[in-house]
């Protein structure tokens, strides 16, 4: 077990828990580095997907699970950040410059839904970024002249200081910039700001009294979690080379909440998971896809059963597992099984296993569940 | 200089006036308790105070500045620091971190600072930090500095309450029901903290008390309050003799 | 003047199938403070099973209807035992999203059941029309509207005068206590849940013969959301009332407005009645007493 001893008040809340900690994740950064050499483009491929879910999960990680402000509309702020690359690159603007930009513009699309969001808690404030986000989509969609509307925009392929950046030159651009955004997220967790989003988070009323202007933290939050997830947009506009109204609907919304819900709210460990989830999921329906009618005729075979049971048991089996809507199936009960047995998510369980690990053979099963709150005065 | 005063307040919710024409002073240094039965307007006119409420007529004086239209972030920054009867703790956080949200208030550095990290970030979290430390030091808080709140028991939430308070570094300390739910021993303890608050760390300090060993034995001045109405005011014996609030709320 | 009247009439039966959907969320909102995502596919799949119990089986409409109602009665309590009673009293964000999940659940459940095309069910009024003078109302259009009324005028006497509702309301503001005073907490979700799905299903058959019963059906939940919203999400006939406002807004800007407005309306409209009354029209304004 290791014992941290610390010295001075300048270590309390350092950068990484501790110097093991830190080797690790040094680890972790060269083997990241060293990936386009050793992966084949496909699975680099994923990666670059599973960063840009991680900056959209650490923009949500700052505003629900630091600020504790409900959102189900953040598509729209992507869709903002992807539009602007696009536009951007089309007038001929350095991607110095678009990048950044891309998340300014969207940090002040978010700063303005977080102004009327002030006054809005909870499934009003829920309902209102769902509305906001179909507002968005519906704008892309019509503006035409801008947006090309429902056919969408070609986008050639993205260059610093003239040169193209190919597959590695942006996978190492996504690299730079998740890392980029986890350091400053860590910062915000860290200082007087993200103490304040937590102080409303937990009671809204003891931060006034404290002196937080809740107001400006609010709006804060939603500006930092807008521009964020506007840089993703860009990476991604960028990624798909090709960008349409369609791609930011309420499931790619929904999606981007799934991430920190399986991931774990509160941390921001938990949004990496959840990426990387929400990405290898696709991969591994496919893999589902093809192995499962295999194993339950193998399991109905080996059961003995009747031809006419067996083969009614395929067809069902078939019919389920091509379906159009089986991901959704698949995604809806890992949500439900999710929130009831794994309310911290995966991070939680990481965080468990690790203190089992620890402590054993004296781990104690603590359950760490939400607390329960059955009054209706209690919920605010 | 007017330290604190309270002209006229009243507040209506409704048809129910919950605090009528209250008006009192308090002096710079005094410990000053409110009194009263359940419903009398006690926590209510801590609200107002603090600006959680808005009060619907009367004026609030702190050290001769009119605050009664300030908002609940402002007053904090005037100096005034308040503990919850109900602890509004943030639950899902540690000790220190409490504490560390107390000191709000002398935080300077703004958000795109506190991402860069800079040095005066670094600097105010180090003075942030050795601050806090020495709230604990006087509340006796130390072995409970990284655990987190949903962890501890009340007597120790309601010490980390006022711990949080006194990281404002307020001038005028309110006190809601500091020693409701607290046993013999904790509320003996509770009563030498406010004392030690008062005359060591000279805060002036407002509370609200049901227990009147403890009314006595650290208050200046006491006044009693009964739906919403002024019953009596002066020193504690004073009003544990008026008639009045024996009948409405001692009992013989 | 004739167009106005006709868009009105639509608008309102739109409405009253929004206020109806609304009306399930308020029931489960009044009672658990749970705002239930899987509305939408609830009605959606009433809609499904009345094509099974209609024109697979060849029952009679009222009778499906009935058998319908039922059934959804019985689905949605299972609904609650095994999604909603496990995760009672935790923070409302993890509820939303379980019932979203939920509802994701049921779509693609709909879909692998029934299939992906368009289905269509014969009712008592597909086809007939009712005319006063040049304007023209349609019997499904009516159905509606008379349903609408009918239910709610029900509902409010259960709410009002039995037993039951009462300790539905008690339920709704303190869990403990309700669960103190000898009402069986447990029991009222799920019958409060069987209600809402009843509702649901309802709608889902009523609206059946206007748009055809197909997947998509469900993401009219959605919409049904600005009419809860504006209803103030803690009356009933505020749903409704909010209900019959956007499907007026939304039938009006399909017709006077360019094309795109018809879509968004209800959300435009939703976000200005926020901006103004955050609680909604007929929502109270509560904050936590400390």
């Amino acid at each position: 077990m290791a014992h941290h001893v610390r010295t001075d008040y300048g270590d309390s809340e350092p950068l990484f828990p501790s110097k093991a900690a830190a080797f690790w994740y040094a680890v972790l950064l060269a083997g990241l580095i060293a990936a386009p050499y050793v992966l084949e483009s496909y699975y680099l491929s994923q990666l670059v997907f599973i960063m840009i879910y991680a900056i959209v999960g650490v923009a949500l990680n700052i505003l629900s699970g630091q600020a504790g402000q409900v959102s189900i509309g953040h598509a729209a702020f992507l869709a903002i950040g992807a539009y602007f690359t696009a536009v951007s690159q089309k007038y001929g603007v350095p991607l110095v410059l678009y990048l950044p930009l891309a998340g300014i513009f969207t940090g002040i699309a978010g700063y303005l839904v977080g102004l009327p969001a002030l006054r809005l808690h909870g499934i009003y404030l829920a309902i209102a970024t769902l509305a906001f986000a179909f507002i968005v989509e519906e704008i892309i969609a019509r503006w035409e002249s801008v947006t090309n509307g429902n056919e969408g925009l070609m986008l050639p392929p993205p260059t610093v200081f003239g040169l193209k950046l190919g597959t590695e030159g942006f996978y190492y651009l996504c690299l730079l910039v998740t890392v980029l955004v986890i350091l400053a997220a860590i910062n915000i967790i860290r200082s007087s700001t993200g103490r304040s989003f937590m102080a409303i988070r937990d009671s809204e009323t003891a931060a006034r009294s404290m002196g937080i202007d809740t107001a400006r933290y609010k709006t804060t939050a939603f500006a930092l979690s807008a521009g964020i997830t506007g840089i993703a947009g860009a990476l991604y506009a960028h990624k798909m080379s090709f960008i349409s109204p369609e791609m930011f609907s309420l499931s790619v919304s929904i999606d981007f909440v799934m991430i920190i819900i399986i991931g774990g709210l509160v941390s921001l460990r938990g949004a990496v998971f959840g990426a990387i989830f929400m990405i290898m999921a696709d991969p591994l329906l496919i893999i589902l896809k093809d192995k499962v009618p295999l194993w339950s005729d193998a399991l109905t075979h080996g059961l003995f059963l009747p031809d006419t049971v067996t083969q009614a048991i395929q067809a069902g089996v078939l019919r389920v597992v091509n379906a159009p809507g089986l991901k959704s199936l698949i995604f809806g009960i890992i949500i439900i099984v999710f929130i009831i047995y794994e309310p911290m998510g995966l991070d939680g369980r990481w965080q468990r296993v690790k203190a089992y690990f620890k402590q054993f053979p004296l781990a104690r099963q603590r359950a760490a569940r939400p607390p329960r709150m059955f009054l209706k005065s209690e919920r605010r | 200089m007017t330290f604190f005063d309270v002209k006229n307040l009243t507040v209506k919710f409704g048809g129910l006036t919950a605090v009528d024409n209250v008006s009192f002073g308090i002096n710079e240094g005094e410990v000053f308790t409110i009194i009263g039965p359940n419903g009398a307007g006690k926590t209510t006119l801590f609200n107002l105070i603090s600006r959680l409420y808005t009060p619907s007529a009367g004026q609030i004086v702190f050290r001769d500045e009119d605050v009664t239209r300030l908002s609940a972030q402002q007053i904090a920054g005037r100096g005034i620091a308040r503990t919850f009867q109900n602890i509004e703790l943030f639950e899902s956080a540690s000790t220190l971190q409490n504490l560390l949200v107390g000191r709000h208030r002398h935080s300077t550095t703004r958000p795109w600072q506190d991402i860069l990290r800079t040095r005066k970030v670094r600097d105010e979290e180090v003075a942030h930090r050795r601050a806090a430390e020495e709230v604990m030091d006087v509340l006796r808080l130390q072995r409970y500095r990284d655990t987190t709140i949903g962890a501890l028991p009340y007597g120790v939430r309601k010490v980390i309450e006022v711990a949080r308070a006194l990281c404002v570094g307020p001038t005028l300390l309110l006190l809601d029901e500091p020693s409701s739910g607290l046993n013999v021993e904790e509320t003996n303890a509770m009563a030498e903290w406010i004392l030690e608050i008062n005359r060591r760390l000279r805060v002036t300090v407002l509370m609200v008390e049901h227990d009147m060993s403890l009314v006595s034995r650290v208050s200046n001045r006491v006044l009693a309050l009964n739906y919403g109405k002024m019953m009596a005011l002066g020193t504690a014996a004073e009003v544990q003799g008026h008639p009045d609030v024996i009948a409405a709320y001692l009992g013989t | 003047m004739l167009d106005f009247t006709q868009q009105l009439i639509s608008g309102v039966a739109l409405g009253c199938v929004y206020g109806l959907i609304a009306l399930g969320f308020v029931l489960i909102y009044k009672a658990t403070e749970v705002v239930n995502f899987a509305q939408g596919e609830i009605m959606m799949l009433g809609a499904f099973m009345s094509v099974t119990f209609i024109t697979t089986l060849g029952l009679n409409y009222w009778l499906s209807f009935v058998l319908c109602v039922i059934a959804m009665a019985i689905l949605g309590a299972i609904m609650e035992r095994l999604v909603i009673r496990p995760i009672l009293g935790y923070p409302q964000f993890s509820i939303v999203m379980a019932t979203i999940g939920l509802g994701l659940v049921i779509r693609a459940l709909v879909g692998i059941i029934w299939g992906t095309d368009d289905l269509r069910i014969e009712t008592p009024f597909t086809d007939g029309v009712f005319t006063i003078g040049k304007l023209v109302i349609a019997w499904d259009a009516l159905s509606i509207i008379v349903a609408t009324i009918l239910l709610c005028g029900a509902l409010y006497t259960f709410f009002r005068y039995t037993r039951v509702g009462i300790a539905m309301q008690a339920t709704s503001q303190n869990m403990l206590a309700a669960y103190y005073m000898g009402i069986p907490v447990k029991r009222m979700f799920s019958l409060i849940w069987s209600l809402s799905a009843m509702v649901a299903c309802a709608a889902g058959i009523l609206l059946a013969p206007i748009t055809l019963v197909h997947a998509n059906l469900g993401f009219l939940g959605i919409k049904a959301f600005p009419a809860a919203v504006l209803g103030g999400f803690g009356s009933i006939p505020g749903a409704v009332a909010g209900g019959i406002t956007i499907g007026i807004v939304e039938s009006l800007s399909g017709f006077y407005l360019p094309e795109g407005f018809k879509d968004v309306a209800a959300y435009i409209v939703l976000l200005a009645v926020l901006l103004w009354k955050p609680q909604g029209l007929f929502g109270l304004n509560a904050i936590k007493k400390v």
